[in-house]
């Protein structure tokens, strides 16, 4: 590093750097940082980051990059864009900032052994948990009813369901995803899924610092989506949303795509005839980053509730723009060990006190990372021996139940 | 017609490991099939008293000094010697950290052919079959032993050390060994286990951990449920080599042989490395979420479910009673 | 100093394997290969030894299908030279096989060290390491966790059950069997592994024929029984939990 700073001609690796955070989009509104540190403020684990984005962006100015990259509480990062909402500025810190210096940790090797795991099972078998990627549908197996894959179906469809890895393979979230078919089938949606030619979405990988490995998984749904004719992508996860609706595009991969919460709020007026009373039930929502706060949608799952006959939503102490992080995003799901070295704490623990605080009998939530830790965080959580984690489509499926 | 069998017999600072009496015993099946007689090969300096409850017909002891330590190339060389002035059926090694290596370079030197990670054996028609466990214990595979000299390896599983030890001591017959000739290897030192912490093969009851586990701070519900009934944590490879337990704590292959009277398995899928240090549990009990998972194979008991679900049950109830 | 690791891509676990038509073999349609997981870490401790004493590091792999992606993986991580052996795999190879063709591959690379993964899980004639040092009339130490070199001499400490060490010298050149590299095989980005693939350079070379002897010939593959010695405890989790703690009294330990 001390002989390229030596040759004059050469830039710093500062520079190098600085002027790589421009071809983010929006990436020059770094000149404009006022180092007024409301991003290092709101950041939730911005107490323990040894340079949360601000102080990141004065040791950039002062040409002390090095340093960064010498960290590993970067690491703490889980790309929630709570600073990116609340930057005065509107500095895409969590696309270009953040993501970029992990970029860089990842290529000098500075990356901790768990999400090593999660990227290398990526790479392998083309979703992070290392299962077989021939049992991508195994999930169906369970329903009493035929989900068709594009190969079977050998027909134009209507919506290609992108399904996920946790949807697919989780054995908790697999009951969000079955729930999910089931309202689907009662719309009478014309659908089909990849199934083993599905990959991950690749966003949290990418937003983890691995973006060549995010291109690959890409290109491999590019490819995929590219061989069937269908006229809308949807699906349950925001971050394969997110993927699919911002990202790829930038690699030519063009398709529609709606969140499932919001494809379902489109065609509510249909299942309304369906919904029957649950019963009485206080029911708060969170946001998920990669829904709220990185992509404006915060009123189709909130419509969604209110359509379930008894459901009472209250709304906990963060919601919409400054929701709370469940912790997952930005690689944080494959590294829950490393996190908790540091931190002794777990946002999800913090959502669930808030839950607990608004007297909630349910947590509904809408990305496929929540129900598994908000489960797991609510064991710890004293007072949240009641309270439920719910996925949206869970609870409409739920209502759908009663009728039969 | 070559008839007898040779067992080496495998042991590490003046103890026999029990791999050995489990080739005698895999051996004396052997014999029986043959009509020949089971010859234990014992090399080492000043360890002749280790023969004494070999379950052999004989007891060859090469005694010599540069035997005293194990390095591959003395091995090698006592028993291409052996081989020539004995002219066994087959010659029983351990598919071990010791019999492995000089197995391969024995058939790659004296062009010997070499079936190995042999679970069991069986006769038929004056042919001998082998029964070889692969792919981390999920196929096996059977063939005949090849003719005239066939140099096996063993993992544990098809043989009970017992069946491989006697009260009677064997005849010795104390050999010198040959000349050795461009020998490369040398021992330096050894270097001792960690100490300070449990010994695990003292240990009644034992709850391991493997690759399942998923997580370092998972390795907790591990710890709890030992607490709740007064178990020690144990694990595979996998979980040691990420430093989440230390090493005095790891059973297989490469780690402790164990002989409590329950090994509990949480998440383990039973690979061979693994299941060749439990060979000595009274009961194993295993749980694991796939049915076919070779653990249900050498397991007493199974359960089905995942670790994560059950486990803070069961420690809950043992808590409450 | 010159090193050469050898590699190999074996059956992935994570899939279940089935046997083929014939029963004696698996079938091929499904298998997914991967590296062999011990040749990994002797692939990462060539590099570290290479970090350490400036090594020249050379990955030779038979050419089977995903080897071109091991080998640009390794050159991503710092191996200078890839060789893949070319031949008719389909047919059936072993190990005895493979280090027959690789003796005189070696003697013309002149290697100082040779390092390879200890053992492989679908090893049914012996290991390849060992084998290859025999046919080289190298001498050959197994099951090694960590090595130094100095002065044509390696030190390698080779592991014993129970948590034992040894440490054992030897007179270069030398075959090694890696049980586990001194740290976890790293990670590298795909970018680079990508950027490799447009520089790297993939030599080839000819195996020749494929000569079996000393491997048996198997007559019978199957999956074994599942599950034929335990017995099953089934039920809801608080059942099983009951179950299992009865059984636990009945043995004495609770």
């Amino acid at each position: 590093m001390t002989a390229t700073a030596a040759q004059a001609p050469n830039p710093s690796i500062s520079d190098t750097f600085y002027t790589s955070l421009f071809e983010v989009d929006n990436g020059e509104r770094i000149r404009a940082c006022l180092q007024c540190g409301t991003c290092s403020g709101v950041c939730p684990f911005g107490y323990l980051m040894g340079f949360p984005p601000g102080r990141m962006i004065a040791y950039l100015r002062a040409d002390r990059f090095e340093n960064v990259l010498e960290s590993d509480t970067v690491w703490m990062c889980v790309s929630c864009y709570a600073c990116t909402a609340v930057c005065p500025k509107e500095i895409p810190l969590t696309p270009g900032l953040m993501t970029r210096a992990k970029e860089e940790l990842l290529l000098e090797g500075n990356v901790p052994t768990e999400l090593q795991d999660a990227l290398m099972n990526s790479q392998r078998y083309g979703n992070p948990l290392g299962e077989s990627p021939r049992k991508r549908a195994e999930w169906t197996k369970g329903l009493d009813f035929d989900i068709p894959t594009f190969r079977e179906a050998k027909r134009p469809v209507d919506v290609l369901w992108f399904v996920g890895d946790y949807p697919s393979y989780h054995p908790r979230v697999q009951l969000t995803t079955k729930a999910m078919a089931k309202i689907l089938r009662v719309l009478g949606v014309d659908f089909a899924i990849l199934g083993p030619e599905e990959n991950s979405d690749g966003d949290s990988q990418r937003l983890a610092g691995e973006r060549g490995l995010f291109e690959m998984l890409a290109e491999k749904n590019g490819k995929a989506f590219g061989k069937y004719e269908f006229n809308e992508i949807i699906t349950s996860d925001p971050h394969a949303y997110n993927a699919i609706k911002n990202e790829y595009p930038k690699l030519g991969i063009n398709f529609p795509v709606q969140h499932f919460t919001e494809f379902v709020a489109d065609r509510i007026d249909e299942l309304k005839p369906h919904l029957k009373d649950i019963g009485e039930r206080r029911v708060t929502y969170h946001d998920p980053c990669y829904l709220g706060r990185a992509n404006d949608i915060y009123d189709p799952p909130r419509k969604l509730l209110g359509a379930i006959p008894g459901v009472e939503l209250v709304e906990m102490t963060h919601n919409r723009t400054n929701s709370l992080c469940c912790g997952g995003g930005g690689g944080g799901m494959w590294l829950d060990g490393f996190q908790w070295e540091k931190a002794h704490v777990r946002l999800s623990e913090w959502r669930i006190q808030e839950a607990v605080n608004v007297d909630a009998d349910i947590l509904a939530v809408a990305c496929p990372y929540e129900p598994p830790r908000f489960e797991d965080a609510a064991k710890m959580v004293q007072g949240a021996g009641r309270l439920m984690v719910k996925d949206i489509a869970e609870l409409l499926a739920d209502s759908l139940k009663m009728e039969e | 017609m070559n008839k007898d069998i040779l067992v080496v017999i495998e042991h590490i600072r003046g103890e026999v490991a029990d791999i050995s009496y489990m080739m005698i015993a895999a051996a004396r099946q052997l014999a029986e099939t043959t009509e020949g007689e089971v010859l234990a090969v014992l090399m080492g300096s000043g360890i002749e008293n280790l023969a004494g409850n070999l379950a052999a017909d004989k007891v060859i002891y090469l005694e010599d000094p540069q035997l005293a330590n194990f390095t591959s190339d003395t091995y090698q060389q006592s028993l291409e010697n052996l081989i020539r002035e004995n002219n066994p059926r087959a010659v029983v090694l351990g598919h071990t950290s010791i019999g492995m290596e000089v197995a391969s370079l024995l058939s790659a030197k004296s062009d010997l052919p070499l079936v190995s990670s042999c679970l069991s054996f069986s006769g038929e028609n004056g042919s001998v079959k082998f029964t070889s466990q692969l792919y981390g214990g999920k196929i096996l595979a059977e063939g005949l032993i090849p003719e005239p000299i066939a140099l096996l390896t063993m993992v544990p599983g098809g043989y009970k050390p017992e069946d491989g030890q006697s009260s009677t001591p064997p005849l010795v017959i104390t050999a010198a060994a040959p000349q050795f000739a461009d020998l490369e290897i040398s021992v330096k030192q050894y270097i001792e286990p960690e100490t300070g912490d449990v010994d695990i093969t003292s240990e009644p009851l034992l709850i391991a951990v493997g690759r399942g586990i998923q997580l370092e701070d998972n390795i907790e519900i591990a710890e709890e449920l030992a607490e709740a009934i007064g178990g020690v944590v144990c694990a595979s490879r996998p979980v040691v080599d990420q430093g989440w337990l230390p090493t005095s704590r790891l059973v297989g292959k490469s780690g402790y042989q164990v002989k409590p009277k329950v090994y509990l398995t949480l998440g383990i899928s039973g690979a061979p490395e693994h299941t060749e240090g439990i060979a000595g549990s009274e009961t194993i009990i295993a749980i694991n979420t796939d049915p076919a998972a070779p653990i249900f194979n050498i397991a007493k008991y199974g359960v089905v479910e995942d670790i994560f679900d059950l486990v803070p049950v069961l420690t809950e109830k043992l808590e409450e009673s | 100093m010159n090193i050469v690791v050898l590699a190999k891509l074996i059956p992935d676990l994570v899939e279940e394997l089935e046997i083929d038509d014939s029963g004696t073999a698996l079938d091929m349609t499904w298998l997914r290969l991967i590296i062999n997981e011990l040749d990994d870490h002797a692939i990462e401790e060539a590099i570290l030894l290479k970090e350490r004493t400036g090594a020249n590091v050379t990955v030779l792999a038979p050419d089977i299908e995903g080897v071109d992606d091991i080998l640009f993986t390794a050159a991503a991580k710092g191996a200078e030279r890839l060789i893949k052996i070319v031949g008719d795999y389909e047919s059936g190879v072993n190990n005895h096989a493979l280090a027959r063709v690789l003796t005189p591959v070696m003697k013309d690379l002149q290697p100082d060290l040779i390092l390879v993964g200890v053992e492989a899980h679908e090893d049914l004639d012996g290991s390849i390491g060992p084998l290859l040092a025999g046919y080289l009339d190298l001498p050959f130490i197994g099951y090694v966790a960590s090595i130094e070199l100095e002065d044509g001499k390696a030190t390698a400490t080779k592991e014993y059950p129970g948590g034992l060490s040894v440490e054992m010298e030897v007179t270069l050149p030398v075959v090694l069997g890696i049980q586990v590299a001194e740290e976890p095989p790293r990670y590298v980005a795909v970018s680079k592994v990508r950027q490799a693939m447009k520089t790297a350079e993939i030599e080839e070379l000819e195996a020749g024929d494929f000569d079996l002897a000393g491997g048996p010939t198997i007559d019978r593959m199957y999956q074994p029984e599942v599950s034929e010695g335990a017995t099953i405890i089934d039920g809801s989790l608080d059942d099983i939990a009951d179950s299992l703690i009865g059984i636990f009294k009945e043995l004495g330990v609770q």
